[in-house]
């Protein structure tokens, strides 16, 4: 006998049927895990988007103009409104998440799932105000 | 000694960047993204952007932001690229890829807010 062989002793073999490189084009919900799991790639562009824009103020008013018209061409602009939805959708699906991630106790009573939820919710909407309060607002 | 994991850190950074970037990133995009390149309204004045991001805390405000969302966005995408794809034999490449980006990203995020005057 060869020694090339490694295997193990009493080892199954596991009966592994093989699954589609495309198997979440099956089912809308399969579908609807792989749009939640892709918003991260638009949550990474944004961060592109406001270190560029952050830079462009740091650097004097010509280039703040500058990035405010690079921001109206069309391929930006349609790149930043898919964006806001996926934003949208990713927070919708992170905030309906919450109450399965985090579980709050108070004393030795736990906090209702949906009272998590709800002040995720309300966070989000005091955060939205205040932000837009201190951008155009103020 | 038990050997200690980074999974478990690395999914506390990927759960923390979800939840700062859902509650901060809709409604800058939609004001620079989409409602000032539109016209619906008028967008803030260079004077007023130097005076919001000359503010620390709005600058540690944006430094979390950024460092935590690429953290979540390489964890989530390394486990999207394994599930989703399947790309199984890759996985220390992608994993050093992905989290060697944010870290790339969190340094050039920092020294960005950090030379604003």
């Amino acid at each position: 006998m060869s020694d090339s062989h490694v295997y193990t002793p009493y080892h199954p073999r596991w009966l592994r049927r093989r699954v589609s490189t495309y198997w979440w084009l099956e089912k809308w919900s399969y579908f609807r895990f792989i749009l939640r799991e892709g918003s991260c790639l638009f949550v990474a562009w944004f961060v592109l988007y406001l270190l560029l824009l952050v830079n462009a103020v740091r650097q004097g008013p010509d280039s703040y103009t500058r990035i405010l018209e690079w921001s109206a061409e069309p391929w930006v602009l349609g790149l930043n409104v898919v964006s806001f939805l996926f934003v949208v959708f990713h927070a919708v699906t992170f905030f309906d998440a919450a109450p399965q991630a985090l579980v709050v106790h108070i004393g030795r009573t736990r906090v209702p799932g949906r009272l998590v939820m709800a002040a995720h919710y309300a966070a989000w909407a005091l955060a939205s105000v205040l932000i837009a309060w201190l951008i155009v607002g103020a | 000694m038990i050997k200690q994991h980074p999974e478990p850190s690395l999914w506390l950074l990927f759960s923390a960047g979800g939840v700062l970037s859902a509650m901060l990133m809709p409604i800058l995009l939609l004001l620079f993204g989409v409602a000032f390149p539109f016209g619906w309204v008028a967008a803030p004045s260079h004077a007023h952007m130097v005076a919001l991001l000359g503010n620390p805390l709005t600058r540690v405000v944006l430094f979390a932001l950024s460092m935590l969302s690429l953290f979540h966005w390489a964890h989530r995408f390394r486990y999207t690229l394994y599930d989703g794809l399947q790309i199984k034999h890759l996985n220390e490449v992608i994993a050093a890829l992905t989290y060697g980006v944010a870290v790339v990203g969190s340094v050039v995020a920092g020294y960005i807010l950090w030379r604003i005057p």
